[in-house]
């Protein structure tokens, strides 16, 4: 029943994006030509009608891209990308080159649907497959907006922003990372697509998580999202980005950034759940997922957590960060990356500290399983006048079989004498002997080796919202599957 | 009712067990008995299905199905367990977590439906006072920093949650002292039933002096050399094997 609504909601969601952007009538030009330029950026943004100074801001971020160079630091093996090959802008309205129904998709997604019990039609739709829906004009959007905007939220796709509330876009856009930050956060300040925009006012504690809505949006943000959230003084907000079934994606390299700024006394909660496509089982296809996070606890007594579950993509480059820059701020890091078959992930966070008082907490729990590589990667800075920083990091590590590889490169850059910076590692295996004890009790080598791991990433998942843990238990077991044996 | 006949077993090409036939009916408890490294623990292993061994040669059933072409769950569903010599931690697992996965995979293959999770922690509790667990075992990860005492009577809780149709004890009162050796002896004699049985592997008559065998085997290079009644395992706990090996020829 649940997931038959999920299925409407989402529908509806899909029905209403055709207007989103205002495009019905330009349907001859929806997808622009390959490659990258400055009248590419130009385009775009004519496209989006949007005001000068963001156009600025783009060919800025583009002109300074073209002097940088795709960074290489990373333990990633990663083929060259030629940016002149990819369309920088296409109309989300329209399915290009996509399958044209689920016999069309790859099978073992399909069968991994199935086996999350993800319905039919729902199905379809992360599969890439168009759904042709003809829904009633009321749309859940509208409904979640209203009780939204009875508190002041805003919350809209950061196009709408643009339009709607151009001071606040103007205000915080590129304050948290800026557009010189990194080779990736240049090329989606250049080419962004969409994304969210989030502002939560004085004082509101945002009434319900910000999730399903986003489930709904998902679908169509594009390969270079852009999210935006502000939460002002005594503001709280749970976000939550992703989507519990693999999707399938045409658009291989994912470039991303996500910037968060919290305000005095103010919370924000982000969770991700991130399993874009990661390839077949021998390698080929799969997303670049390049993403640049980072929340600034700008107010006092602001508080910043990450938690994020990464199952998919091929090659996943992310750091979710905080500058705690307010004195007393507090800012967490949670997350269970997996990797399998294939997969490459280099993920972890930067905690920089720069207010006094500042404490910073980092659990870092990565699973390699088959030929793949996953590495921990994080830095703890405390600077000359963040007076009693306080950091505990802990960062474990579970291999399954003995063809991939855990790492674990933690940085700190400590400049204050009163910092207590605490590190823990563990690297431990899932042993035959387990699953033989498993199996002897009746339990299925799937079903082992699935307990052992949400056993193992279960401080990471009790800080999801509660029915996002349960899709991402789920969601571990069935990413090992013919792991072992 | 389990037959095994002329059980051939080997482990990396080096054959351990060499031809062993042994019955044992409903409602019997066996004791396997021998010197170390004659092949008990290897036997125990074959019986549950550890891929580590080989079947080389000859036949087990169990009531009357073929065991060897069970999968280790299967024989578990099947009704054999197997009380761990060495019981492994699983960090991270609670108990709960992994004796619901157990018990409603056995529910499942006989065709019953999953129990509640209300239904589960009152069997939990039920079977926790049956064997004299502590409740806050009960809590644990599995086995994780369990002494070595916990660790049996944490093998006999699982026994009574599943209750098998053949229960294999490996060594089960090796590491316990006097009173955990009593618990885990009492535990298992309360959880037998007139239609279910028991091999128990074990060095020492003290065990038996709460689980009393029927019959006795003393298993010496892979074979059962002898077997007898109850009186053979007071008689091995005076004399050693020393004489059994004489008697088999070396």
């Amino acid at each position: 029943m649940k997931q038959e609504k999920n299925y409407n909601q989402y529908v509806k969601g899909f029905t209403h994006e055709k207007y989103k952007y205002g495009f019905t009538t330009d349907v001859d030009s929806d997808i622009i030509d390959r490659g990258l330029s400055e009248d590419v950026v130009r385009l775009i943004s004519r496209k989006k009608e949007e005001p000068d100074w963001l156009l600025d801001f783009r060919l800025q971020a583009y002109r300074h891209w073209l002097t940088l160079k795709m960074p290489v630091w990373a333990h990633l093996r990663i083929p060259k990308i030629d940016y002149q090959a990819i369309s920088y802008y296409a109309n989300p309205l329209k399915k290009k080159n996509g399958p044209k129904s689920l016999d069309e998709v790859d099978p073992e997604l399909i069968k991994t649907f199935n086996k999350l019990g993800i319905p039919l039609e729902e199905q379809m739709s992360l599969g890439g497959v168009a759904v042709d829906a003809v829904m009633d004009s009321v749309s859940v959007k509208t409904t979640f907006k209203e009780s939204l905007m009875e508190k002041g939220i805003i919350f809209c796709s950061i196009s709408e922003a643009v339009r709607e509330h151009p001071d606040l876009v103007k205000k915080y856009l590129g304050s948290v990372v800026g557009y010189r930050d990194n080779f990736f956060a240049a090329l989606n300040s250049a080419v962004f697509s969409d994304g969210s925009f989030v502002y939560i006012p004085k004082g509101v504690r945002c009434p319900m998580e910000l999730s399903t809505y986003f489930r709904i949006n998902a679908q169509n943000t594009g390969q270079f999202e852009r999210t935006l959230i502000i939460a002002d003084d005594d503001a709280y907000v749970s976000y939550l980005e992703g989507c519990t079934a693999p999707m399938r994606d045409e658009n291989q390299l994912h470039a991303a950034i996500v910037e968060i700024i919290v305000h005095d006394r103010a919370e924000v909660k982000y969770s991700t759940v991130q399993n874009w496509y990661p390839g077949n089982a021998e390698g080929k296809g799969g997303v670049y997922n390049f993403v640049t996070k980072r929340g600034h606890c700008l107010g006092e007594s602001s508080k910043l957590s990450w938690t994020q579950v990464e199952t998919g993509s091929a090659i996943t480059w992310k750091y979710p960060s905080c500058i705690l820059s307010g004195d007393n701020s507090t800012a967490e890091f949670y997350s269970v990356a997996l990797t399998n078959n294939y997969q490459q992930a280099d993920t972890g966070t930067k905690m920089i500290h720069l207010g006094k008082n500042t404490h910073s907490t980092i659990v870092s729990k990565g699973i390699s399983a088959g030929k793949s590589e996953n590495s921990y990667r994080g830095l703890v800075r405390v600077s000359k006048n963040a007076v009693n920083a306080r950091n505990y990091s802990q960062c474990d590590s579970l291999l399954l079989g003995d063809k991939c590889g855990a790492h674990t490169f933690p940085y700190m850059d400590i400049h204050n004498d009163t910092a207590v910076v605490e590190h823990e590692a563990t690297t431990s295996k899932i042993s035959e002997e387990q699953i033989l004890y498993c199996n002897q009790r009746g339990i299925k080598t799937e079903d082992a080796v699935g307990l052992i791991v949400n056993g193992y990433a279960k401080d990471v998942l009790n800080k999801l919202p509660m029915e996002f843990a349960v899709e991402a238990q789920k969601l571990l077991s069935v990413s090992l599957e013919g792991s072992i044996g | 009712m389990l037959e095994i006949k002329d059980l051939h077993a080997s482990i990396n090409g080096k054959e351990i067990l060499k031809g062993i036939d042994l019955i044992v009916k409903p409602g019997e408890a066996h004791a396997i008995m021998g010197p170390n490294g004659s092949g008990k623990s290897t036997l125990s292993s074959v019986l549950i299905g550890n891929p580590a061994f080989e079947v080389t040669k000859g036949s087990v059933t169990f009531y009357g199905k073929n065991l060897l072409d069970l999968s280790p769950e299967d024989r578990s569903h099947e009704g054999i367990f197997l009380s761990f010599q060495y019981p492994v931690e699983i960090p991270g697992v609670s108990m709960v977590n992994f004796m619901r996965a157990a018990v409603n995979e056995h529910r499942k293959y006989k065709g019953l439906p999953a129990l509640t999770a209300s239904e589960f922690l009152r069997l939990m509790r039920e079977k926790r006072e049956e064997v004299g667990l502590d409740s806050k075992l009960a809590n644990r990860s599995v086995n994780s920093g369990f002494s070595g005492g916990e660790k049996k009577r944490n093998e006999i809780y699982q026994m009574a949650m599943l209750e098998p149709r053949l229960s294999i004890l490996d060594e089960t009162d090796s590491g316990l002292d006097i009173d955990a050796l009593r618990i885990v002896g009492k535990g298992v004699s309360k959880l037998k039933r007139p239609d279910t049985s028991l091999i128990v592997i074990t060095h020492y008559q003290r065990l038996l002096d709460y689980i009393k065998p029927d019959i006795v085997h003393v298993l010496y290079q892979g074979k059962i050399v002898k077997t007898a009644g109850p009186e053979l395992a007071l008689e091995l706990e005076k004399k050693g094997y020393d004489w059994i090996k004489q008697e088999v020829g070396e």
